[in-house]
């Protein structure tokens, strides 16, 4: 029985991680510009298509597909940004949730137009396959992948902020924009930057995510929920805050689903419930 | 039990941000019918007292007392009903609405008749009656049923003070009042506030010393969060603590 | 703009000038019979947007008039729904007292569940919202011994209203008994709109720092509204099963809380009809559009909604009363 406990705290953890890369980028965009982008789950879906169309179309190896679905994503991300959502930094949460929103059924209807409705399955590397046997556990390659990926993913993040000027100029901004502006730092350019780099973190968890959990054109909402629940959990801006509520969140996930199958999602949905209830700012959240 | 002479009155207030002492034992009292100016250098904690005092910060220690009645404990909304009010340096109105609804809508409050959904607003006339008068007080009536946020900013101003007079304050703690007021007109709002009735206490921030020397009849004095001074204008002027401390500041008077 | 109102009468009436029934709210009541002449065949069509409307209206009450934002409010349709069929399954059939219990029990929980959504602002009560929606939903999937789960509810029967008018095939009794109610609804929004407790959600809309400041409750007044919105969709979603005879599980669906708040910025917050109107387009549009290519009627509406929000952010009632007042001077 420990045997599988521990197998699903793995899998559950490894869920976590894959969400915490699709998630993290719209915890920094949301705490640094306090723009509701509900189009995140939408950018996830553009990777992994790209991703798709990378490995399928071109044949090219999956190690590059993920770089070309984070590069894809940021694009895109970079022109929306520029073109549309700019455009509503001052119109008040509602109507940057509709505006996403309508983004995002356009971005579903696209997909379905493109690659249909059915689940799409990626090649993946002979190496990134099977399983190793680690104490005595059988334990997945690809979800060890996932975890390298997103503590890789964690560690940049982290040293990128703390480390580099651009990081400085990106904490003070989400510290006090305005004061931030006064020192002559260009808020704009971060804002455009943040924003795609968070898209392009999107579009990576997007690419990674069709091994674990498939792709098709419905992944732009449905990972949207999840991601919402790791934001809104974890504190706005907050990467540890994101990362906590992501691994919470996966085992959650998997061990509620392994353990009470017919209460579903239920128990997920109460505790994020209770804990925003308990704490409106997140785990983690500053603002 | 003696009654109390003081409308309002602090003991102790602390409070403090981390390293930041915003509040330092700060004690006042305000007289009834007072008309009394809060002054200081920028960041003397000046609007901090008034949010302490207005229960929008809660304090480390120390007493409020409305009346000889400890508010400490009540809640905002529980110390407008007890008579404390407050206007907002920044303006803090109702841009959609229009003076003689926002009026109307703080004198339903203080009537507590604003909860009754099934009555339409015009039959409230007492309520409408009652704004309108306030309307006219400030000389407002001409834009009384246009959108808050076409009103100039002077007006606009006299509409913060509006609504603060809607809930027929015993304290009346004016933030600021003249800010960003032309000067030609901040002499109107002033003439304003001196014409209140006896009755209201009236505690105003201040930096144009102009105005504070010509309509303060005591002037407390604030600096780094405690009370450096408090005495009557003329005193205030010449004294050499005051003049050191606003060295270099830009005042008039 | 000239407005003799500067004078102690002139506001009085001012004030009553506002509450008064507009010539378009007089047009859109008059029109409303046309489908019965032009249309019948449209009839099912008609009492699926009346639904629509008195859902969009529930929601616009919480977010045009008080700001509230929610993604779930279909938790309370979906209940309404329930609440009415499993009525019916217990051999009460009777749909007026039927419609109005439905709407009291819902309201009941919107009481419950307001007391979470007061206390919490921004990202937090949407996500709570979002989440309780959801809950919901799990809940019913999961107890099918009760809802019937994916299957529906079996075995709703509903006797004919007021004895006499049976469900007919063409839709006449349920074009007229959704319209009766939208009716309804809407005089008691209007009242409520332009009481003296409507200024006052209008105050916490427009300024909540504010509303502490003037002596006000506000989390009270935000608990009536959002009990009074959550009985009310209570009832449009009884009105449902009522009228179908049968409950399925997307009524409490996250699709369906989208939808209306679609339906609303659409139409417009804050002007009591804009969700009507904003149904009537969405429902018209889906059902021309979803003829003709099923899985693209998305694309449209995203598109349609993003130009609104770019373009019309009031809303098409807002834009069109934009226009009004520039033709008007």
């Amino acid at each position: 029985m420990t045997g599988n406990l521990l197998i699903v705290l793995f899998d559950g953890f490894a869920f976590g991680m894959l969400l915490f890369v699709l998630s993290v980028g719209l915890s920094v965009t949301l705490g640094l510009m306090n723009f509701v982008n509900l189009a995140h789950g939408a950018f996830g879906m553009l990777g992994g298509y790209l991703a798709l169309v990378v490995t399928r179309e071109a044949g090219l190896s999956f190690f590059l597909a993920l770089p070309a679905a984070f590069l894809g994503a940021a694009a895109v991300g970079i022109a929306c940004e520029r073109t549309l959502f700019r455009r509503l930094y001052r119109s008040g949460e509602l109507n940057q949730v509709l505006f996403t929103v309508g983004l995002v059924f356009v971005a579903t209807a696209i997909a379905t137009f493109a690659f249909g409705t059915g689940q799409q399955p990626i090649q993946i590397p002979d190496v990134l396959r099977g399983s190793v046997e680690i104490g005595g556990l059988r334990l997945g390659i690809y979800r060890i992948f996932l975890i390298l990926v997103a503590l890789a993913v964690t560690a940049a993040l982290v040293f990128g902020l703390e480390f580099t000027r651009f990081g400085a100029k990106v904490r003070a901004a989400v510290d006090n924009q305005r004061v931030a502006q006064g020192l002559g730092i260009d808020v704009d350019t971060i804002f455009a930057i943040t924003f795609a780099l968070g898209c392009g973190l999107a579009g990576l968890g997007g690419a990674l995510a069709i091994e674990i959990v498939g792709l098709d054109p419905t992944f732009a909402f449905h990972y949207l929920i999840y991601v919402l629940i790791v934001v809104a959990v974890g504190g706005l801006g907050s990467i540890g805050g994101s990362f906590l509520a992501a691994a919470l969140l996966g085992i959650g996930d998997v061990a509620g689903k392994y353990f009470v199958p017919e209460l579903g999602s239920f128990l997920i949905y109460l505790l994020m419930v209770g804990v925003l209830f308990w704490r409106p700012l997140g785990l983690f959240g500053k603002r | 039990m003696s009654t109390e002479t003081f409308a309002l009155r602090t003991e102790n207030l602390r409070k403090r941000f981390g390293s930041l002492e915003v509040a330092r034992d700060v004690s006042i009292a305000l007289p009834r019918g007072a008309r009394h100016a809060l002054i200081g250098p920028n960041g003397a904690g000046k609007t901090s007292l008034v949010n302490l005092i207005t229960g929008q910060l809660p304090p480390d220690s120390g007493r409020v007392l409305l009346d000889g009645q400890d508010i400490t404990r009540l809640n905002r909304a529980a110390r407008v009903k007890a008579g404390l009010a407050r206007t907002f340096q920044i303006n803090q109105l109702f841009p959609a609405l229009t003076p003689i609804e926002a009026i109307t809508l703080a004198v339903t409050e203080r009537r507590g008749t604003a909860g009754q959904f099934w009555k339409s607003l015009a039959a409230h006339a007492e309520a409408i009656d009652e704004a309108w008068d306030i309307l006219a007080q400030l000389r407002l009536t001409e834009v009384a049923t246009r959108p808050t946020r076409v009103l100039a900013y002077g007006q606009q101003r006299l509409l913060e003070i509006g609504l603060a007079l809607a809930t027929r304050p015993k304290v009346l703690l004016l933030d600021e009042p003249a800010a960003g007021v032309p000067k030609g007109e901040s002499a109107e709002l002033f003439s304003v506030i001196a014409a209140l009735p006896d009755d209201i206490s009236v505690l105003f921030i201040e930096h144009d010393m102009s105005l504070v020397f010509k309509f303060a009849a005591r002037i407390v004095v604030l600096v780094a969060g405690g009370v450096l001074l408090e005495a009557e204008p003329d005193v205030i002027r010449t004294d050499q603590r005051v003049r050191d401390v606003y060295l270099g500041q830009a005042h008039h008077g | 703009m000239a407005d003799p109102t500067t004078d102690r009468s002139g506001v009085h009436a001012w004030i009553r000038r506002q509450g008064r029934w507009s010539a378009f709210e007089i047009a859109f009541w008059i029109a409303v019979f046309v489908p019965f002449f032009f249309f019948p065949t449209y009839l099912t069509l008609a009492s699926q947007i009346a639904i629509a409307a008195l859902f969009a209206l529930s929601v616009d009450l919480i977010l045009g008039y008080a700001g509230i934002i929610t993604l779930g409010h279909a938790m309370f349709f979906g209940l309404g729904a329930y609440a009415a069929g499993l009525l019916t399954k217990t051999g009460w059939g009777e749909p007026l007292s039927g419609l109005l219990l439905s709407g009291l029990f819902v309201a009941l929980v919107g009481f419950v569940v307001s007391f979470v959504i007061v206390r919490v602002q921004h990202l937090a009560q949407l996500m709570i919202t979002l989440g309780l929606g959801l809950l919901t939903l799990e809940l019913a999937n999961a107890m099918s011994w009760l809802t019937g789960g994916t299957d529906g509810l079996q075995g709703v029967s509903v006797w004919p209203i007021f004895g006499t008018f049976d469900y007919d095939l063409w839709g006449y009794t349920a074009y007229s008994y959704t319209l009766a109610v939208l009716f309804v609804a809407v005089l008691v929004a209007r009242r409520i709109v332009h009481s003296s407790f409507g200024l006052s959600l209008r105050g916490i809309r427009e300024n909540l720092n504010r509303m502490p400041a003037i002596g006000a409750p506000y989390q009270r007044r935000l608990q009536v509204i959002y009990t009074i919105s959550a009985g009310m969709a209570g009832v449009a979603g009884a009105l449902l099963t009522q009228t179908t005879s049968q409950v399925a599980l997307d009524v409490l669906s996250f699709q369906r809380s989208a939808d209306v708040v679609v339906m609303l910025i659409l139409g417009g917050t804050g002007r009591l009809y804009g969700g009507i109107i904003g149904a009537i387009i969405f429902m018209v549009a889906r059902d021309q559009l979803a003829g003709i290519n099923p899985q693209y009627w998305y694309f449209w509406i995203g598109i349609l909604l993003m130009i609104v929000v770019l373009v019309m952010p009031k809303g098409i009632l807002g834009f069109l009363a934009q226009l009004w007042e520039r033709v008007r001077r």
